[in-house]
This record gives structure tokens, sequence and C-alpha cells, in this order.
């Protein structure tokens, strides 16, 4: 009985670039159930970046369905889109995309600013309770750049899950941090994966894929394999495994 | 989005940028304490020539007889004798609210002699409104009644000229007796000085006595040489001038096909002029005001743009997470409007303390009249949304996907 949070059927995107049409995505079927812990990996140009741009909401499709918690996508406005992004989706991105000289706590309220239906105790409750399950809560009143980067990135998860999405979806979410704070990052996204959260995380890197419980591998614009991982890796494990050194 | 919540996000983003803001809000600051400072000092000027204008009697209307060319001879105004009391009457008897002063005037040069002192002068015979619409003012004494009209009296007040050139010893007027063209007066008052007039002629050499005893006594005539009134206030004064001319009209049985056998003036003219001229200054003074306010304006939208394609990423990321084109729209709409407003807000206040400042060390006239604050403080709010509205709907139409991207 696991609810399907995507499903996506015939996935085609192309860009009419001059007379010339670049066809990104050829044809992409596949769901992703409750609960999941996906990487979506690639090779620049794979269409990765593309599937990423549909799957947040950002862009729709050129053909094909794309039903995210029962919604239609192909079917919304502008307006809409935004909406479900607001209530559907948690991104996280790999520049993190923190408001500088903001305080952790207001950046991660940042969401539900755009809920009408929230108010303003609320919205710091949550807020609150989002920072803790990053355990970030008593730097609340750090601006970013009083953050490490590997901080930051919680900082950016706790705006992510602020608003209770369906998914969290992140864009190279490690990229840009150095390997034992990659594995703090996967670690707290196994926890959260773990507590049910349904994660789709993108990434280039196998090494980070290990840490999921299923990968899609994308070539060309089509999916060249689609496979559950067997032998998850835990990333707590990852972490105490690697050498006293590399603590820096 | 609730408006709260639009505030809260357009002031949380100003305060990222103190210094950015302040250095905005600074063109607006200077353009609003400029024009509010500059119209204080223009309505001030203004208002102090028409201050000095009213005290020349700025609501004065004279009536003058005037030849209405029975033959087309045009005679000299004070040879016509067209003007009676009976004209005063007809005036009083309308009881219109827009006069409130009214004085026959019957005027004769002649030698006024005191001891063995004497001085060439003009008697005018006049009844006691005279003062009033003159805007003479006793210093000394008391003035005479209707009384003394009615019965002639031989009594008068003194201007300094005459008191100076009569008692040069310095001995006190009132009381005195004097002699008009051989008609004994006695002092009852003396007047305040006026000085000169605008137009040079010395305003204390005048003898002033009820009408009745200058036409009885000396001049043996029974017309006026002329008719004072006084409006209510300088606005009615155009009622009241056309009130007057058609009361003298029936009293003379003018019918509609006869000119005027009289003139009515009042000084409006003299004063609209002096006051255009310092409106024009009060208009080029706000005109220069405004421009820097303009200029505050265009300062406001080029750090909006600025500012917009700065946070290109944040507006990227505002999207993402569920902000609609409107709400980032709003969000800089408001942050412009916050700019432009508090800008405005410390204007006023500056505008307004630096206005008292110049008119406490320069000693200038000022008036701070409300309606400069309620207009700059409009003007500044739409700067706001005029100068704000084109960098927000740049923002706004941004796709989501470049602006994350946005190097």
């Amino acid at each position: 009985m696991e609810q399907k949070i995507l499903d996506i059927h015939d996935l085609k995107r192309e860009f009419v670039m001059g007379d010339q049409t670049v066809r990104a995505l050829k044809g992409i079927t596949f769901d992703i159930k409750a609960g999941e812990f996906v990487t979506i990996m690639g090779s620049s140009g794979s269409g990765k970046t593309t599937l990423l741009n549909i799957l947040g909401c950002l862009d729709k499709p050129t053909d094909g369905s794309y039903l995210l918690d029962g919604v239609d996508v192909k079917s919304l406005n502008r307006d809409q889109l935004a909406g479900l992004r607001n209530t559907k989706i948690g991104f996280v991105f790999q520049a993190y995309n923190l408001l500088p000289r903001t305080s952790a706590l207001e950046n991660v309220e940042l969401p539900l600013f755009y809920n009408k239906t929230i108010t303003a105790e609320e919205r710091k409750e949550r807020a609150i309770k989002s920072l803790e399950s990053v355990k970030l809560a008593e730097r609340f009143d750090h601006t970013p750049s009083q953050l490490s980067g590997g901080q930051q990135q919680r900082v950016a998860i706790a705006r992510a899950l602020v608003n209770h999405p369906v998914m969290i979806l992140a864009d190279e979410a490690t990229g840009n941090l150095d390997t034992r704070t990659s594995y703090e990052i996967m670690a707290l996204m196994q926890e959260l994966n773990a507590e049910g959260k349904t994660i789709v995380f993108v990434t280039h890197e196998p090494d980070i894929a290990a840490f999921s419980t299923r990968t899609i591998m994308l070539r060309d614009g089509k999916i060249q394999k689609d496979s559950i991982n067997q032998n998850q890796r835990s990333a707590k494990e990852a972490l105490a495994s690697l050498p006293e050194s590399d603590d820096y | 989005m609730s408006i709260i919540n639009l505030l809260k996000i357009a002031f949380r983003a100003l305060k990222r940028n103190k210094l950015r803001a302040f250095l905005t809000m600074l063109g607006i600051i200077i353009g609003v304490a400029a024009v509010i400072a500059m119209m204080a000092i223009g309505e001030g000027s203004k208002q102090s020539i028409r201050s000095s204008l009213s005290g020349m009697g700025s609501n004065m209307i004279t009536i003058m007889p005037q030849s209405n060319e029975p033959g087309g001879v045009r005679l000299q105004g004070s040879s016509i004798q067209t003007l009676k009391f009976e004209d005063i009457t007809a005036i009083k008897k309308l009881q219109s609210k827009n006069i409130n002063g009214l004085s026959p005037v019957v005027s004769t040069s002649g030698q006024a002699i005191k001891g063995g002192y004497n001085w060439p002068t003009t008697i005018t015979g006049v009844s006691p409104d005279y003062l009033n619409i003159r805007q003479l003012k006793l210093q000394d004494g008391i003035l005479f009644s209707e009384n003394d009209v009615k019965s002639f009296a031989k009594v008068c007040l003194l201007g300094k000229t005459v008191i100076d050139n009569l008692f040069p010893d310095g001995s006190n007027p009132i009381g005195q007796i004097i002699r008009f063209k051989n008609i004994p007066f006695q002092v009852i008052g003396t007047l305040v000085p006026k000085g000169q007039s605008n137009f040079g002629q010395d305003q204390d050499d005048i003898i002033i006595a009820p009408y009745t005893t200058v036409q009885k006594r000396i001049t043996a005539t029974n017309y006026l040489q002329s008719i004072y009134a006084s409006a209510t206030t300088e606005a009615s004064s155009a009622d009241a001038t056309t009130e007057i001319s058609d009361a003298i009209r029936q009293s003379h049985r003018l019918t509609a096909a006869e000119t005027d056998d009289f003139q009515v003036r009042t000084q409006a003219e003299l004063i609209s002029t002096i006051s255009s001229t310092s409106s024009m200054l009060t208009v080029l003074l706000t005109a220069i005001a405004g421009i820097s306010l303009f200029i505050g304006g265009i300062g406001i939208m080029n750090i909006m743009y600025v500012s917009v394609t700065e946070r290109t990423r944040e507006i990227g990321l505002r999207m993402s997470i569920g902000a609609r084109g409107q709400d980032v729209l709003m969000q800089f709409l408001i942050e412009a409007i916050l700019i432009s407003i508090t800008g405005g807000v410390i204007g006023v206040v500056l505008g307004v303390s630096s206005a008292y400042l110049i008119s406490y060390f320069l000693n200038w006239p000022i008036l701070i009249a409300e309606s400069s604050i309620v207009i700059s403080f409009v003007v500044c709010a739409i700067t706001g949304v005029f100068f704000g509205y084109y960098p927000a709907k740049k923002a706004s139409n941004l796709d989501p996907i470049d602006a994350l991207r946005y190097e």
C-alpha cells in the first residue's frame, strides 16, 4: 500500500534554439513512492538538470504526464506552480541559496511567508522545530556568514522541511562540501528518510548515490538504468570510518 | 500573501542593506526637505507682502465721481458733483455682509493756525468709520462720534506732521483749539504716525473732522468728493464692488443704457500683481525642489534595478520556494515605497526644521502650509510606486530556473 508521490509517464522536454530543436528528455517513465530515497545520476548533458527543473515544478514538460502527489502539473499556470512548490516541494540547492545577512531562523521561515494560512507564531514554531531536526536550533540567530558550509546546507535543509513537503528535492546538495561534511549531510538525509521523508537527490557522484535506496541513471535524455540499491551504505558508518586527519 | 508578511519581507530586505537604503533615501529626503523649506519661504514672503499691503487698507474700496459723458465731454472727477450723501444711505440700506465700513470724504486744503504757528495742510471730512477703512489708529484722545457728525461739531484729529508744525514745543495738542480757514476746531485726538505712503505721500499731514462740519462750515457744498468703503475680507471685495455699483446706479436713477457716472476701485489689482510676483517665486523654488525630488526618484529606480540584478538568485530562490510573480513584484514595489516614504518622513522633518532654522537665524518670514507637507508626501509615495514599478516588474518576470543559476 505505498502511495505514489511522483508518477511520470513518457516525459519529454524539448527546447527550441533558433531553428534547432534540442530534445533534452526523450521520454522518461518512472514513479517514486512515499518513503523512497532516490538518487538521479547522470553525466552533464544527460538531461539531469532538465528533469530536476520539471520535478521541482520550475519547468513544464513538452509532452508526457507528471503527477506530483496526485496533481497534474502540466495543467497548472505559473502561479499555481508556485503554490505547488510552496506546499509540496522542499528544495535544497548546491549553493545553499540562503539570504545573506539574515538569521538562520528567518531563512528557515521564508517559505512559510508565502503561505497565507500560517500565522506568525506558527511560522516561528515550525521554523524552530525544523532547525531542531537538523540539529541547529542553538544557532537560530546566526547569519549564513557566521556558519560553516555544512551548517549552511543544514539550514537550507531545515528550510526545505519547514513547509512539510511531500518530497525533498536536492540538487547536488553536497557538491560544494568536502567529503566529511558531505557524509554528514547524507547522514542527515538518511535520518530524515528513516523518519519517512521522500527524498530525490540529484548528483553526479556515485559515492553519494550509494547512500540512497534507489538510483536512476540518465543518459542522453533517457533512463539508462533504474535500480534498487541492495546494499545501502550507512552515512554514519562512513563518517566513522573516515580518518581522523581528514578533520580540518 | 498578506500585506503584513509583504511589509516584513520588504523591511527585512532593507535592513540587510541599511547604508544603501539610506543613501537611496537621501535623494528623496533632500528633495522633500527642499520642497517644504522652499514653499515655506515662498509662502512666508507672500504672506508678509500681503500683510504689509493690508496695512495700507487692502480691503479698501474707493468710489469716485466720474462723468458719464453727457455731451461727449469728459470732465475732471473733482469738478463733478454727482456723489451725494444719499448714495451712502443707499449703500447702507443694503446691509451687505461684504461691506463693513462706509465713509464719505470731503476734503479741502487750507492753512491751519495755532497761535504763532501755521501750516498748509488738508482737512478731510469723514465719518467715524474712516479710521478703520484707512487703517488709521488713534494714538491719544478720542474719536468723534456720530452725534458730533450730526451736530456739525467743530472737533478734529491731527496727524503727526500737523502736530509737529503747530505744536513745535511738544505740548499736548489735545483739548487745544486750532483754526482752519479761520474756523476754530478743538483737537480731540491724535493719530498714530503712518509715515510715507508707497507713492511718497506724507500720510501724517492730515486733519480729520466730521464731514458735516467740513461741508457746512468750510466748503459750503453738499456733494461728496468720494466715498470710502471697506470690504469685510479681501475675497469679498469683488462682491462688495458690484453691490456698491448697483446701489449707486439705482440711487442715481441711471437707466441700463447709461454708463456709470462714478467709478468704484479696489486695491485687489495691486495686491494680485504683487502676490503673483511672489507666487511666481514660490512656483520657481518649488519647481527646482521638485526636480530634486524627481532625481531622488530616479535614484530609487536605479538602486532598485541594481538591487534586482544583484538579488537575482534571491528572487530565484523565493520563486522556487513558492513566491508567485506578484509576490516578488509586491516585495520590490513595497521596498521602493518604503524607501520613498521613510525618506519622505525624514524629509518633512528636515524641511520643517530647516525652515524654522532659516526663520530663526535669517529672520525670514516663513509659512509652512499643511498642503505642502501633504503634497510632498503624496508625491513621495507616487515616486516610489512609479520608479519602483519597472524594476519590480522586471524582478517578477524572471524565470526561476535562470534566476537560480544566475552568476
